[in-house]
């Protein structure tokens, strides 16, 4: 997948349009996990917005955000942030060491009590 | 039959491009009653009239149709035009071509389609237009200025100043706006009531103005050039014509504990009060809410110390009627409320402000006389920051989508000021964007980083939080050096968003002028006709059309002043013909038409009419008076029996022109 591929999949998973920011920084103000990521929640908005994703992949940071949406709650443009550290975070997820689960494997895995929905998300998450 | 010309414009090629409109002069040829068709490269030119002109005599035209823009823009030019080759002026159709066709389509083939049908139904129509004659309405010579701030101080003087009468509705006690709770104004720095209560004194010597302070608009009727309005004037239970505003009244009343609105709450009135020193008109009002004497009885008080027997507890509100000519509309602003806004911690803290709240505190005449102190203990602040933005450009619901224009200059004045009188003080300034366009503007704000050394921070405050040591917690993001901030602050001042005074919704719907979606008046065109609104004889002046500052607002209500002298100066108006018309043998006399007419142009009577058997019957018919009418159509539509007729786009006319855009 190349870079615009990314970034279109990442902004359609989220659907967060990173254009209606207007770089106030509201998000990263009032973010309680800020000095604990190494990209702060403007920032991802503003790399994903010019294309510039694959340091977000390589860093901690995807997993530091707490998601407790005070950046969703606070920014004044409606961009909400949280959702597309979020899908950063599945699209890293999906693409690490390619494919975890293959269909063959599934029917071994079925049993009665799992939910169908858990089986599409480990389907999202962990092939690619 | 009517020997129609058809004139297709190209506009450049803002139709050209689009429509083929030499296609379009070809087929309008064959339509019955054409006798000529051309097309023309600019139609509104002088050369484009004048083929126009020759056209109507060579030809002996008795209708014209031009393919062009939308009437609203050239109408009147080919009317004038025709009038000027003797034709009737309402013998002229507008096709619409161009906001209707060419700048909404994009393939060449279809544009060039509905522009024929477009022209067609235009000839279909002339068939049945019947030359009118434009009657005369007198002018009422007596301008209203709905709001007594800078806007409609500055209107009505300049108004006075051409001869012309003015009044001056004002809700509050006193005129004087916002501007007389601002202590300095940018860029220079200026006294605020210096400079404004020099203006609101000449206002009440004027002979020509007539304030009408502690009133409100109640009811409209009429149209341009003859307003009917009713004006209440709420009991102030102090006589105005006897007070002579000297004050002890204010200063015995025993009932002292009232919020002080023109300290936004940060001291106390008493419950007759006089807003400020210099107030205009210059006489107590009883706030009705607080007073004892009005509430249960007892007290009394101001009455016994009045001199001049002033002081009237039986007064009721009165209403006034008066007729004019123009109303403008100066309905002003107020800062929004922060209940949205939580994380500023508002309503937690004493110490967070809004700016207008600072302008009291470093006022003389406010509630510190100047002295800049923290409301919660009085001590003087050392940190103070300045959050911008505070629900302007929001888009998420909370606050307003538009950016509220004034914000980024007074803070820069606030930080300046704060920084000169108190260097030991620390500003900091928390900035989205810096907007200082305007005469000497980025200058002003380059000087207090420069010279006054105030902590500019590109990014937004996030959380405000008030600790128990009596400092607040400011969590901000600096973006440029990619850090979030932990700033202890004493003072935080929060640049509130401007909006309309809610009093302007209902006033619109009075006044029939329409509005935006921030509840701002529309004016009638955004660039060419800034201070009218669509509506005839409303001129709009300062923030009611949109967020300004004070050089700006004074230039805009200018410019409404010379709007209402230019129609005040005119002894008649041209009428629109094209008014209602009914037919007496059709009329039922429902009184469906006199119901909708939001013009109270129609009334009923009893006339005779022949019956076909010879006999005479007495029947209530409608009539409509031609120089109330303002030709909206509204009476058309309601009428059951149809008897209800616009002349100029008359019911036959319209289906005419239905049925060839149809054939």
């Amino acid at each position: 997948m190349n870079r615009k591929d990314k970034q279109e999949q990442i902004l359609r998973m989220s659907g967060v349009n990173a254009r209606k920011c207007m770089r106030c920084g509201k998000c990263s103000a009032t973010c309680p996990a800020y000095d604990e990521m190494e990209y702060h929640p403007h920032q991802f908005v503003y790399m994903v917005e010019s294309g510039n994703i694959e340091p977000l992949f390589e860093s901690e940071s995807i997993y530091k955000c707490l998601t407790c949406f005070a950046c969703v709650e606070r920014c004044p443009r409606d961009v909400q942030p949280a959702k597309l550290i979020e899908a950063v975070r599945v699209m890293a997820l999906r693409q690490q060491d390619n494919t975890h689960m293959k269909k063959g494997d599934l029917p071994m895995m079925l049993d009665e009590d799992i939910p169908q929905q858990a089986i599409v998300s480990a389907f999202r998450k962990y092939t690619k | 039959m009517q020997r129609i010309g058809v004139f297709v414009c190209h506009c450049g090629t803002n139709i050209a491009a689009t429509v083929d409109v030499k296609a379009v002069a070809e087929a309008m040829k064959i339509e019955p009653g054409v006798v000529f068709s051309t097309d023309y490269q600019y139609m509104c030119s002088e050369a484009g009239q004048n083929l126009i002109k020759d056209s109507i005599k060579e030809h002996k035209l008795t209708g014209i149709v031009v393919c062009s823009c939308s009437p609203r823009m050239h109408e009147a030019t080919f009317r004038k035009a025709a009038q000027s080759a003797g034709l009737n002026p309402y013998m002229v159709e507008i096709a619409n071509i161009r906001e209707q066709c060419s700048w909404i389509h994009k393939d060449m083939i279809p544009a060039t389609e509905k522009a024929i049908i477009l022209g067609k139904a235009a000839v279909a129509k002339v068939h049945l237009n019947t030359p009118l004659t434009a009657g005369e309405s007198p002018v009422v010579k007596r301008a209203l200025v709905i709001g007594g701030g800078i806007a409609g101080i500055q209107t009505a003087l300049d108004i006075a100043e051409a001869g012309f009468e003015v009044d001056i509705v004002e809700k509050q006690p006193t005129i004087g706006g916002k501007m007389t709770q601002i202590d300095k104004t940018f860029p220079t720095l200026d006294c605020a009531a210096c400079i404004l209560t020099p203006k609101m004194v000449d206002c009440a010597q004027n002979e020509k103005i007539k304030i009408y302070s502690y009133s409100e608009v109640e009811d409209v009727k009429g149209f341009v050039g003859n307003f009917s309005v009713t004006i209440k004037r709420k009991a102030r239970y102090v006589d105005e014509t006897k007070c002579t505003g000297c004050g002890i009244c204010t200063e015995k009343c025993p009932m002292k504990k009232v919020p002080n609105e023109f300290n936004l709450g940060m001291d106390n009135r008493t419950a007759i009060y006089i807003p400020f020193a210099q107030a205009v008109p210059k006489v107590a009002t009883i706030d009705a809410d607080y007073c004892n004497m009005l509430k249960n009885g007892k007290c009394g008080v101001c009455q016994k110390f009045c001199t001049v027997g002033a002081i009237d507890y039986k007064q009721k509100d009165t209403f006034v009627e008066e007729k004019y000519g123009a109303i403008v509309v100066a309905t002003g602003f107020n800062p929004i409320k922060l209940d949205n806004f939580d994380e500023f911690a508002y309503s937690q803290s004493k110490d967070v402000i809004t700016s207008l709240e600072f302008e009291r505190l470093t006022n003389a005449a406010g509630p510190t006389s100047g002295t800049l102190l923290r409301p919660s203990d009085g001590k003087h602040p050392h940190t103070i920051v300045f959050v911008q933005c505070v629900g302007s450009r929001d888009t998420s619901g909370c606050g307003k989508t538009y950016c509220s224009k004034i914000c980024c200059m007074y803070t820069a004045k606030h930080a300046m000021l704060v920084r000169e009188k108190y260097p030991d003080t620390e500003v900091y300034v928390f900035y989205i964007d810096v907007r200082t366009p305007g005469k000497n503007f980025d200058e002003f704000y380059r000087r207090a980083v420069e010279e006054y050394g105030v902590h500019y921070i590109k990014g937004m405050v996030g959380k405000v939080v008030p600790r128990s040591d009596g400092s607040i917690m400011v969590q901000a993001s600096d973006l440029l050096s990619n850090e979030q901030l932990h700033i202890s602050a004493d003072l935080v001042v929060l640049a509130a968003a401007i909006e309309p005074d809610k009093s302007a919704r209902s006033l619109a719907t009075m006044l029939t002028a329409s509005m935006d979606t921030n509840d701002f008046f529309t004016e009638a065109h955004p660039k060419l006709r800034p201070v009218e609104s669509p509506t005839a004889g409303i001129f709009l002046s300062g923030v009611c059309q949109g967020p300004k500052d004070i050089p700006e607002t004074v230039s805009q209500a200018s410019a409404a002043a010379a709007k209402v002298i230019g129609l005040l100066a005119k002894d008649k108006l041209t009428c629109n013909p094209c008014v209602a018309e009914a037919n007496e043998w059709m009329c039922n006399g429902c009184s469906s038409c006199e119901k909708v007419c939001p013009y109270g142009a129609i009334t009923y009577s009893d006339k005779e009419f022949r019956m076909p058997d010879r006999t005479t019957a007495i029947r209530r018919v409608a009539s409509v008076n031609p120089a109330v009418c303002q030709g909206c159509g509204a009476c058309t539509v309601a009428c059951p029996s149809g008897a209800m007729d616009l002349k100029g786009f008359s019911n036959s006319q319209i289906m005419a022109e239905v049925d060839a855009i149809c054939k």
